[in-house]
This record gives structure tokens, C-alpha cells and sequence, in this order.
């Protein structure tokens, strides 16, 4: 297992390193951030000072490898717009967003894993036919559509919940953190829910068609003919079953949840950095752009050595196979 | 009859269908005893299969009892619902599948299956169910039980997990055992083994056992009584001896007559002509006048008689003829 877990991570840093060539590049077509930096009274000599000083007169291989160099060891360079390490302005950013992030999965998950189990077991209820055609709001409105409803709904109407912010928050070691006050709680309720509704009814449906599938599998009928009890062959002999395929998704929704949440944090102006990002555009700038990038592969990655490390402990069918060697 | 563990009156089993109601089970009588092993043949879709899912009460919907009785060691269990049925499988009736490779829980190994199959019926403690799952694994022949309880199912080949299935079935020792072709999905060298297993076992405990298939190999190796169904209906009922060397229905008759043996040499076999009628077209009369070389006006006209006297439901049983 440990050699599979290291290989998994020798795939990884490659993976990173491929996305970090293609950001990179990507950013050498956005524009010129030296246009964004200097006035309207500049002259062909600051231009060149400034280009030089920020390294962009070196070719491409060069600057790809300074880049790397820095990232290595947490440092992505100045922000051209703010005159402050990356570094810095990402982990000020870093806690808003990995908040929401953490909210809106857990709710994306219990709430889904629980309704899609409950569609699944009571599949011809009202409620739960109720609760399958509800969600397909979830999967097809677009999540600024439902951010922007809930706040014309719990905000303007309502009056109960703020509309944008992240309401007041605690500095504990660095990291400010918004569940201590009443104002930030209350601020994480709506842009949690719209960021997590559409990957909670995925995960929902998902479930309840792979809970589908499994009830009718053989071993689910013996274990019925072994008199089993129902909550047993529910959630014992079937969830586990359906947990395989499902976990995969999961993972990646995971990783999805913190990238989309750029549409979220723009629609709440939510202090994270996917705010950050978009400012970041729409200033070409290029180190905040390629930090964040590179942030996001990072957790991508590595919530998907998580999962294929969960397998083992679910599936042992796995545990095996790989041992054989492949 | 008292003394009969399953005991099965005129159960008729009912499919509501856009076309009309069909009969897969269609007023079949018979009766188990302790450690009798009744074989149960027939073609596919002659309903032996659905009415081992009807005495365990795991007929799938729309499928229901329509008429009939079921008894159980002196109980009616056939208008059993919910709690109560779930409470007599497992305890009372142990089923064996088809397919020993899809009947386990991938994800549990066969130890955990057997102590929670255990815990569920037995009022025992774990440490005693797990005492008692080693010494299941023994009894039905798995080399290293102790070592092996851990082991998850995919670790097992198909005749060791046919065996896992079969100590799973007996765990909470029922007096009724529904083995649902328990041979078929198997190697021939293997289906043997599993075979004198099941009978080893029943005969031991004094299990009732119904043993449904197509293979008359395992009804003569195993069975001590033979029930053969055509189209939902009882064609014939008797002993095994009886049924296999002087069958008296004509179908019984054919379906012996075109069962290969070693000994015949390459003469052709026999075929009975034409196809089993599908359940929502099955022929007035006697089921299976249209195929029958001695039918005759009576057999199109009135249904064959109930096996009560006779071991044939015919009108013109095969025996009889040959006697007169």
C-alpha cells in the first residue's frame, strides 16, 4: 500500500508540474500587465525598467523555472496590483474560502448521501418522487441564478440573513475564522447553500441510482432471505456498496467546490480567493493568477490521492489486486 | 401429513400483467418432511423457482400468493407479512441461490455475514457466534476455517463460495432449506461435491429440503421424491425411483426419454415436440395436450385431475395404459 500511496504521489507532482507549464503559458496571452502598472504618463524607458525588474525580459524557460523555484518553497512572487507577496495575500484569503468550501460539502454530502438514500428506499413514496423532482432545480439552475434568488428572497424580502460580507470574524493564529460571531455565521448561511445545493442534489441522485442498482444485486436478496433486517441490508450490505462509485464523485465535487466557488464569492462578494481571482484577471495579475492555479491542482490532486486511498479501506477487492503487483 | 415440515395446498401465484393476469404457480400441492430432499424440475419458467420465492415470501411485486395455503411445521405462514416473514427466514427457511459468485457481499468478509446472519436470529453472544461461524466453515468443508473467516469472498473459488452460501443458509439451522439450483452456475467436477454436501448436512439435522433444478443428474443423485412442474401446474409426484424408471405423465415421460445416458450408445435422442406455452397462453384442458402424443378429446376439454391418488395429473396415465 505505502508503495502505491508514494507512486500516486510521484504521479501527482508530475500532474502539477503539467499544469503549472499550461497556466503559466496560458498567462503569457492575457495581456500586459506592465500597461496595467504604469499610468497613462509613462515612458518607453520605465516600461523597460519595470519589465525588467519583474523579470519579464527573460525567455520563457527561464521564467517557467523561477517560477517553479519559488513555488517549491511557497513563494509565487509579488502581486502586481497589490505590491505584496502571493504568498501573504492568499493565506489572508485562504481561510473565507476554505470555510464555505468545508460548509457547503459537509452539507452537500450528508444532505445528499441521506435524501439520495431515502429516494432510493422509498422509490415509488410521494415524498420521495417530491423530493427527486425538486432536485432537478438543484442540477439545472445555474448557481449565480440561485445565489441571487436566495438573496432576493432571505435579504430583500426577509430581511433575515446579510446579502453580501462575511460578517465579522475571529483571528485565531493567522487564520480569521467567521463561525465564532453570529454576523459570520449568519453570512455563511446563504453563500453555503447556493455553493453546495447543486453538488448535493448530484450527490443525491447519484446515490439513489447506485442504491438502485445494489438492492438488486443477488446478495442483497440472499441477504433478505437470510431474514436480515432491513436497516441492516439498507445501510450495511447496500450503502457500503453504493459508497465505491460514489466516493470517486465526491472527491471531485470536492475539488469543484472550491473552484466554482469563484461564481459564489462573486455573487456574495465573499473576501476569498475567488474574489481575489477575478480581481486578479482583471488586473493581468499574473502571479496571483498562477498562484491560485496552481492552489487549486494542488487540492484537486490531493483530494484524489484521498479517495484512491479510501478504497482500500472500503473495497478489499483492491487491497488485493494491488498487492498482486500491477 | 402432520408430520410434514412444509407443506404446500393448491398455492396459486398471480402476476397482474397489461394483458391480463398470468399464472406462474397454478394450484400446486405438495408436502416436505424432515430430512426428506423433495427435487422440484421442470423447464424454465415452469414456476418452480416462483414458488420457492412464494414459501420464503420473497416474490418480487407485482408477483403475489393469489390463492392457496402454506404451512410451516403446523403454522399458515403463506398471509405472513413484513416482520413476522422476516423473523421465519433465515431461522426457519434457509435459501441456497444460483449463483454462489453474486450471492456474497463483496464488501464483508464471509465471517462478519455469518455472525450477523447468526446475531440477527440466535439469542447468543458475538464471541459465541464467532465460535460458531468457525465451526459453520468446518462443517461444510473449508480447508482452514479459522484462518479463512476473515477472508472476504472474491478470496474464495466458486465451489468453496457455494459452500460459504450453504453455511450461511444453515447458520441459524432451519428446519426448511430452499436450494434454488444450487448446482447450475457451477463446474460439473464441483457440482458433485456441493450435491452430497446439501444432503450430508439435511439428512444430519433432519433438514427439509426443496431442491429446485433442471438437471435430472442431480435429482437422481439427491432427491428422495420428485415433483415435475409444467406451465405452473403439478404434471407428476412420487419417488424418485417411480418417477425416473416408470413415469406415468407423458411429459415425465418424454423428459426422461431425452436425458442422455452413457449407456445408450449414439442413437438420436428423443424431443418432445414444440415449446412450453407461454404463461398468458396456456391451452384449456390439460397444459399439455398440444404436445402430448396420446392426448384425446377429454385431456382438450377438462383440466387433468389433481395429484391426490394418483402420482399424475393425466388423464390417461402412462402405467395404467400399459396394465390394462
Amino acid at each position: 500500500m505505502l508503495a502505491y500511496i508514494i507512486r500516486r504521489m510521484g504521479q501527482s507532482a508530475l500532474v502539477l508540474l503539467i499544469v503549472g507549464l499550461v497556466a503559466f503559458s496560458m498567462f503569457r496571452f492575457v495581456g500586459d500587465p506592465i500597461d496595467n502598472m504604469l499610468g497613462q504618463e509613462r515612458t518607453a524607458e520605465d516600461i523597460e525598467r519595470l519589465r525588467e525588474q519583474l523579470g519579464l525580459d527573460q525567455p520563457f524557460a527561464v521564467q517557467y523555472f523561477r517560477f517553479l523555484e519559488g513555488a517549491v518553497q511557497g513563494n509565487f512572487g509579488v502581486s502586481y496590483r497589490q505590491g505584496r507577496p502571493v504568498s501573504e495575500i492568499l493565506l489572508e484569503r485562504a481561510p473565507a474560502t476554505l470555510e464555505l468550501a468545508a460548509v457547503s460539502g459537509i452539507l452537500a454530502i450528508v444532505f445528499g448521501i441521506a435524501l439520495g438514500v431515502f429516494t432510493a428506499i422509498r422509490r415509488n413514496g410521494f415524498t420521495a418522487n417530491f423530493i427527486m423532482s425538486a432536485s432537478l432545480i438543484g442540477v439545472s439552475l445555474p448557481t449565480f441564478l440561485i445565489g441571487i434568488l436566495l438573496i432576493y428572497i432571505f435579504s430583500v424580502e426577509l430581511g433575515w440573513l446579510p446579502s453580501f460580507g462575511r460578517g465579522e470574524t475571529v483571528d485565531i493564529g493567522g487564520w480569521s475564522t467567521g463561525f465564532l460571531t453570529e454576523s459570520g455565521l449568519k453570512a455563511l448561511i446563504l453563500p453555503a447553500i447556493t455553493l453546495g445545493l447543486y453538488q448535493m442534489t448530484l450527490i443525491m441522485r447519484l446515490v439513489r441510482s447506485e442504491m438502485l442498482e445494489v438492492l438488486r444485486q443477488d446478495y442483497i436478496r440472499f441477504a433478505r432471505a437470510r431474514g436480515l433486517k432491513d436497516r441492516a441490508i439498507n445501510f450495511r450490505h447496500a450503502l457500503k456498496n453504493t459508497m465505491v462509485p460514489v466516493i470517486t464523485v465526491i472527491g471531485l465535487q470536492l475539488g469543484a467546490i472550491i473552484a466554482f466557488a469563484i461564481i459564489t464569492e462573486t455573487v456574495f462578494q465573499w473576501p476569498g480567493v475567488g474574489l481575489l481571482f477575478i480581481n486578479a484577471i482583471q488586473f493581468v495579475d499574473i502571479p496571483v493568477m498562477a498562484a491560485y492555479l496552481m492552489l487549486i491542482s494542488v487540492m484537486f490532486v490531493g483530494i484524489n490521492l484521498i479517495v484512491d486511498i479510501l478504497y482500500f479501506f472500503i473495497d478489499p477487492r483492491l487491497r488485493v489486486d494491488r498487492a498482486g503487483g500491477h | 401429513m402432520s408430520d410434514a415440515v412444509l407443506s404446500i395446498r393448491n398455492l396459486s401465484v398471480e402476476i397482474p400483467t397489461r394483458t391480463g393476469v398470468v399464472k406462474p404457480v397454478d394450484g400446486v400441492s405438495y408436502d416436505i418432511s424432515a430430512g426428506e430432499i423433495l427435487g422440484v424440475v421442470g423447464e424454465s419458467g415452469a414456476g418452480k423457482s416462483m414458488a420457492g420465492n412464494a414459501v420464503i415470501g420473497l416474490l418480487s411485486p407485482p408477483a403475489h400468493i393469489a390463492a392457496g395455503e402454506i404451512w410451516l411445521n403446523g403454522t399458515r405462514i403463506d398471509a405472513l407479512k413484513g416482520e413476522a416473514m422476516r423473523r421465519l427466514r433465515g431461522k426457519q427457511i434457509g435459501m441456497v441461490f444460483q449463483d454462489p459468485l453474486t450471492s456474497l457481499n463483496p464488501l464483508l468478509s464471509i465471517g462478519d455475514q455469518l455472525t450477523e446472519t447468526m446475531l440477527t436470529h440466535l439469542p447468543i453472544s458475538r464471541s459465541e457466534a464467532e465460535k460458531r461461524a468457525v465451526a459453520a466453515l468446518e462443517e461444510v468443508g473449508i480447508p482452514g476455517a479459522v484462518e479463512r473467516i476473515d477472508s472476504y469472498p472474491h478470496e474464495f473459488s466458486g465451489g468453496m463460495r457455494q459452500r460459504v452460501v450453504i453455511a450461511l443458509a444453515l447458520c441459524a439451522e432451519p428446519s426448511l432449506i430452499i436450494a434454488d439450483e444450487p448446482t447450475t452456475a457451477l463446474d460439473v467436477s464441483v457440482q458433485a461435491q456441493i450435491i452430497a454436501l446439501l444432503k450430508r448436512l439435511c439428512r444430519d439435522r433432519g433438514t427439509a429440503v426443496m431442491l429446485i433444478t433442471h438437471d435430472m443428474g442431480v435429482i437422481a443423485e439427491a432427491a428422495d421424491r420428485v415433483a415435475v412442474m409444467y406451465a405452473g401446474r403439478l404434471a407428476e409426484l412420487g419417488t424418485v425411483r417411480d418417477v425416473l424408471t416408470q413415469p406415468q405423465h407423458p411429459y415425465t415421460a418424454g423428459l426422461m426419454a431425452s436425458t442422455p445416458l452413457a449407456s445408450a450408445g449414439k442413437a438420436r435422442l428423443h424431443q418432445i415436440e414444440g415449446a412450453m406455452p407461454r404463461l398468458d397462453n396456456v391451452p384449456e384442458g390439460c397444459a399439455f395436450h398440444p404436445r402430448c402424443e396420446y392426448a384425446q378429446d377429454k385431456c382438450r376439454a377438462a383440466p387433468a385431475p389433481q395429484i391426490s391418488d394418483s402420482h399424475a395429473a393425466c388423464w390417461f396415465p402412462l402405467i395404467a395404459e400399459k396394465v390394462s
